[in-house]
């Protein structure tokens, strides 16, 4: 499983990279490689040059500000587990975070990687989708925002031109009072997930508000499920409601049969999930 | 296309295929055997390395990438015939059968003790989840690992623990 | 000095692992050759059809190709690879040949192969060979059988390859006498062995002397090497197979791949040394595949729960041809059918059928696992409907002291039985229970408790070990009072030097680390050798070196004696093998011979050794994932001696993670053309740290075999054996309010989960 023949480029700045990708329609970028390698090592994809971005300045950091929070695409995932901010200040995504392959690929592995990969049983996806999250990519025609709906068009499908690079994810301000889940279940620790949920929702006169709920791994689309949150805003959170969301979650989505699990299972456990999630964010101390 | 990187505390500077991964860098250009090759798709750990103090898969990592990276192998961990103490404690606790995965399983336990001397068992388990064993179970490698802690929360006196 | 026996039995530390700490383990990868040219196989991606064209014009031109092999470089006669062991003569129809010439057969089966001055560019080229090929529908499962299936091999009329059965007593009779009958249909699944290290070799043809040397062999390298000889026109003693380290056997990585041939051939041809790596994609569909039968099994019981006999019939799935050890799986699923059990009479008849998929081979415990999982399924359905309590119903059927030697079922058409050696059975699976606490957490079956039900499955099995028909040891004392000790036997990666070398210390009397070096395996190092398979390697060649021992000090008594002008029996070999006493003379070895001294032993047995034991697990079901978590596993083993309790439980407790991997996590998808959907370790799951963490593996010596002088029983493979059948009864036990029977395996989330959905829904498939 040898690599196929490619020619490699480490340019200093962002105007340099795109000047690579214009220049080179097969070229592809490679930030921690820790799903392009495994690709070419099965000769699923044939770049003629990687643009390495990893010599790129300001693409590291992790902001946080009134308007969200900032992560640039190089920050790794063992930088987000290592930020000790982000336990309060997005909750969520820190959870997430956890469930994310293995240390040492956590250790490689980053924002901007996973962002542009798609990978519909992909974590961070999933909660830039939930969290109403926007990608910032820069082209040749400049910088250009997209809301992470419109961004994440199908399996391993973006919205991105050839030659724009992620250049942060930047998730909407947290208010600590906010009710959150997250939950996932795979064959294996570090595995792919067979379903996920994130989901969230404030509380505002006892009843749910707000209501976000987004699926990984069970469905063709990286997605909120609109019809769920629909049942849950604006009732309170007790076994009825739950009951209902998660059935509505199950009803909405659209899983397809493969070799780990019929069809009928992923929508099954859909709806488990949904329910354990709800369940744990209302049961958290706040 | 040339690229330079230190290697157990040695500079080496080489001319290789942007294709060429780090694990065949450190292998065939460098003749550390030491570090292994089981999938080449970055699910075994067998390649494992530390790459500026934190494991890093090698066979998911070009070498032109690591150019100007501090590299650790398994081949730094003893003194000559010395085991250190993670690997006398992997010999103690019959932490390994055929060895195959070992490197890389010694690796990611030097890089976890390293920086979390006073892990507990689970955090060990989770961060060795990505280390497949064919042999073992498991079970020695956690024993050994738990025991190993305490060479790493001892104050450093020069030397790899 | 050291008293007799004070290492084995003792947890010595390994001598393997100084080197594999280190990274100084010599793998077969770690080799390197002046001229070293590198080998790619280009693999059928259609599982059926026969090939239309070959195009090999691209890659032959690409930079750095050396040559490009096809069929038509193989000549007329296309050598083929044959069935190792219990062979038929329909099986030899359905041998493989190195490379597929007009047919592909499974996906994954060579049609050529690429030198080239690196692996990469070999790669390269192999893409650019165009194969076409005209599929054929493809053959995967039972329906193969049926008369209107489409043929693998034309000739052959059937794509059954052969049969096998497995008889004792009267089984018409004890189905007549019977007062409770039940029937049942069983599947495992398919899975492999997938050790950490892929296959690799390299081949070195050196044309002055006209002989040819193949690194990388293991397992059975010298029947690799009359297998090579014969298909490269070599006497054999122009062919040497040496062992490396090797990174995980587990009965499939060793035997004759048509790599072994096509490696060879390839450096014979170029007069260059050929290195091949298997990848870890290949190796997932061209390194033997295992388990995949189904059963059809009857019980019959008097109403008290004594088992009168067991009956059934059973397929089993070869792959696309029959490997070296196609039999072995079906035939000790069928001799092994009652286990430990007294059942008075058995019928097993097996059908062994070709289909579209990787050829299968020997996988840890191969038949044992699958018939263990089926029978002892079988006896918690049977006591269930009994009434009886499980345990009971084991307790009554279990063979005693008194009843041993007991003749196995006998194995049609070849003939022979074997009996066990030696045990008390019903002894290790009373100690089980106690470990385990059985009575007490007894009472959690079935319960619901934090949204888990809680259940505990419980089975019992013998081991056979220590395959005959003998093997070699030589050892070699020089001047400076150093043994070296060569055996037969392979090692692959179980810790085979230090046992040999505990063994040999303590024949003897000397301290281990006058033991300088212990060799295995390699042609180059002793005549004759049969290798590491069937839980043989430690008590066979272990027994092998108590013989060389004995005859080391018989040949320096013998010199002493000349020197000293005495009997032999007079001298006395003292000081650690390094001095010889007689009477008042006392003379050192060194100035005995400054050559040292050498002797040859051989130990023969043609008896089995059957290891036994019982397994207990406490698990949970999450009913809303299909999720089960192993809270707590028992295991307890009576191995007759322990050598190295270190190894010994080292291997039980990895190979129970094995079973509970088969059991739970892996298996060898194929969709209906053909194609595996398992191709890399990201589809195909095997156990990490975090999935089985409470495992206890007690051993017990309690009854040494009487067929070796050192009283060792095989026990290499006993930890996998019942886990299937475990697993699944604790599931049946956690779910016995959904009335769910798990009779398949692998029980994955998703069937599980599928099993209470059908439950809860009666009718509705």
């Amino acid at each position: 499983m040898k690599l196929p023949a490619f020619d490699y480029a480490a340019p200093q700045t962002l105007a340099e990279a795109i000047e690579l990708l214009v220049a080179n329609e097969d070229a592809l970028p490679l930030s921690g490689g820790q799903s392009l390698i495994p690709i070419l090592a099965f000769r699923l994809a044939a770049p003629s040059l990687l643009v390495d971005l990893r010599r790129i300045p300001g693409l590291d950091t992790i902001t946080l500000s009134e308007r969200g929070i900032g992560l640039g695409a190089r920050v790794r995932w063992c930088d987000i587990e290592a930020d000790q901010r982000l336990a309060t200040a997005h909750p969520l995504l820190a959870d997430a975070v956890t469930y994310i392959a293995h240390y040492p690929i956590r250790s490689r592995g980053t924002v901007g990687g996973s962002i542009a990969h798609a990978d519909t049983a992909a974590e961070l996806p999933g909660i830039a989708v939930t969290c109403d999250a926007e990608i910032t990519a820069v082209g040749r025609n400049g910088a250009r925002t997209i809301a992470a709906k419109d961004f994440f068009t199908g399996p391993m499908m973006t919205s991105l031109a050839h030659d724009e690079l992620v250049t942060e994810l930047r998730l909407p301000p947290w208010p600590a009072a906010r009710c959150w889940a997250f939950e996932e279940f795979a064959r294996q620790h570090g595995a792919f997930a067979l379903a996920g949920i994130a989901l969230y929702y404030d509380v505002r006169d006892g009843v749910a508000a707000n209501v976000h709920i987004g699926v990984i791994g069970a469905s063709a689309q990286l997605q909120r499920i609109a019809e769920a949150e629909a049942v849950l805003n604006g009732r309170a959170v007790d076994d009825a409601a739950i009951l209902q969301t998660a059935q509505a979650a199950a009803a909405a989505i659209d899983p397809a049969d493969d070799i780990d699990a019929p069809a009928a299972y992923r929508r099954a456990l859909v709806e488990t999930l949904t329910a354990r999630a709800l369940k744990r964010a209302a049961s958290r101390p706040r | 296309m040339q690229t330079k990187f230190n290697v157990n505390g040695k500079t080496h500077a080489v001319d290789v295929e942007p294709r060429l991964t780090l694990v065949d860098c450190l292998r065939y250009t460098l003749g550390l055997t030491g570090t292994h090759v089981g999938c080449e798709h970055g699910v075994c750990g067998a390649c494992t390395v530390i790459i500026d103090g934190k494991p890093a898969r090698a066979c998911l990592m070009l070498a032109v990438q690591a150019d100007g990276a501090n590299i650790e192998t398994v081949e730094s961990l003893a003194d000559g015939d010395t085991l250190a103490p993670l690997q006398a404690s992997f010999r103690r606790h019959h932490a390994l059968q055929c060895g195959f995965c070992t490197p890389g399983m010694l690796m990611t336990a030097h890089a976890l003790l390293s920086t979390e001397p006073d892990c507990d068992e689970n955090r060990i388990r989770e961060a060795l989840s990505g280390n497949l064993c064919r042999c073992t179970g498991y079970i020695g490698i956690v024993e050994a690992v738990l025991e190993a802690r305490a060479a790493y929360k001892a104050p450093k006196r020069g030397g790899t623990p | 000095m050291t008293r007799r026996d004070s290492y084995i039995g003792t947890p010595v530390e390994r001598i393997e692992d100084l080197r594999f700490l280190r990274g100084r383990g010599q793998y077969i990868d770690d080799l390197n050759r002046n001229g070293l040219l590198h080998a790619a196989v280009v693999r059928s991606a259609v599982a059926h059809g026969r090939i239309r064209s070959l195009d090999t014009a691209a890659a032959l031109a690409l930079p750095g190709v050396r040559a490009v092999i096809t069929a038509v470089d193989l000549g007329d006669n296309m050598p083929t690879i044959a069935v190792r062991s219990e062979s038929q003569p329909s099986l030899d129809r359905v041998v493989q040949p190195v490379m597929a010439r007009d047919k592909v057969r499974y996906v994954g089966e060579p049609v050529a192969l690429i030198v080239a001055v690196s692996a990469a560019i070999a790669e390269d080229a192999a893409n650019l060979v165009t194969v076409e090929i005209d599929a054929l529908p493809a053959v995967t499962d039972r329906r193969g059988l049926d008369a209107d299936a489409v043929l693998l091999f034309e000739e052959c009329g059937s794509n059954q390859a052969a049969t096998l059965s497995a008889v004792r007593g009267d089984i018409e009779r004890a189905f007549k006498e019977a007062e409770y009958t039940r029937r049942e249909t069983f599947q495992v699944h398919r899975h492999a062995a997938v050790p950490m290290e892929t296959r690799g070799l390299i081949a070195e043809w050196d044309a002055a002397r006209g002989r040819m040397t193949l690194t990388g062999a293991a397992k059975v390298p010298f029947f690799v090497r009359t297998a090579l000889a014969k298909m490269l026109g070599l006497p054999e003693h122009a062919v040497d197979a040496v062992e490396t380290d090797i990174g995980g056997g587990f009965g499939a990585r060793g035997e004759f791949f048509p790599e072994d041939f096509l490696i060879p051939f390839a450096a014979r041809r170029l007069n260059s040394p050929v290195k091949w790596i298997e990848d870890r994609r290949e190796h997932l569909m061209a390194t033997t595949h295992a388990r995949e039968v189904e059963c059809e099994l009857e019980i019959a019981c008097r109403r008290d729960g004594s088992i009168l006999g067991l009956r059934g019939r059973a397929w089993t799935n070869l792959g696309a041809y029959a490997r070296p050890n196609a039999v072995t799986p079906s035939r000790n699923l069928a001799q092994l059918l009652p286990g430990p059990y007294r059942v008075p009479h058995v019928h097993i008849d097996v059908a062994l059928y070709v289909s579209n998929k990787t050829p299968v081979g020997t996988y840890r415990a191969p038949g044992r696992f699958e018939t263990d999982f089926c029978r002892e399924r079988m006896i918690d359905l049977a006591a269930a409907d009994l009434g009886i309590d499980r345990v009971d119903m084991r307790r009554k059927n279990l063979l005693t002291s008194a009843e041993i030697p007991y003749a196995l079922p006998t194995v049609l058409p070849y003939g022979g039985s074997g009996e066990f050696d030696s045990g008390e059975y019903v002894v290790t699976l009373e100690r089980c229970l106690g470990e385990f606490d059985w009575k007490t957490k007894v009472a959690l079956e079935g319960r619901l408790i934090d949204g888990r039900y809680h259940g505990l499955g419980l089975g019992c099995y013998v081991e056979g070990g220590s395959a005959g028909p003998r093997e070699n040891a030589r050892m070699a004392l020089d001047a400076q009072g150093m043994v070296t000790v060569t055996v037969g036997a392979s090692a692959v990666g179980q810790g085979l030097e230090t046992v040999f070398a505990q063994i040999a210390a303590d024949a003897l009397e000397i301290p281990i680390d006058h033991i300088a070096a212990v060799h295995h395996g390699s042609t180059t190092g002793i005549h004759e050798g049969f290798g590491s398979f069937g839980s043989r390697a430690s008590v066979m060649g272990g027994s092998a070196i108590l013989v060389a021992a004995e005859n080391l000090k018989t040949t320096i008594r013998a010199a002493a004696a000349r020197r000293f002008n005495c009997t032999a029996d007079e001298v006395e070999v003292v000081d650690g093998l390094r001095a010889v006493i007689a009477g008042q003379q006392r003379m050192t070895l060194a100035a005995l011979s400054a050559d040292g001294f050498d002797a040859a032993g051989t130990f023969s047995n043609s008896k089995r050794t059957y290891s036994y034991g019982a397994h207990a697990a406490h698990i949970t079901v999450d009913a809303q994932t299909g999720q089960i978590d192993i809270l707590e596993y028992v295991a307890v083993e009576d191995v007759g001696r322990i050598l190295n309790p270190n190894t010994l439980h080292g291997q039980t407790v990895g190979a129970i993670v094995q079973g509970l991997g088969g059991t739970l996590l892996e298996g060898m998808v194929y969709d209906d053309e053909g194609q595996l959907q398992t191709g890399s370790l990201a589809a195909y799951l095997i156990p990490c740290a975090v999935d089985f963490p409470r495992i206890r593996s007690i051993a017990l010596e309690q009854y040494p075999s009487p067929l070796n002088p050192l009283g060792v029983k095989g026990a290499g493979e006993g930890g996998i054996i019942p886990v299937g059948g475990v697993i699944a009864n604790a599931v049946a036990s956690a779910l016995v309010s959904f009335g769910v029977q798990p009779n398949a395996l692998p029980l994955s989330p998703a069937r599980v989960w599928q099993m209470i959905q059908n439950a809860r829904s009666p009718g509705v498939a």
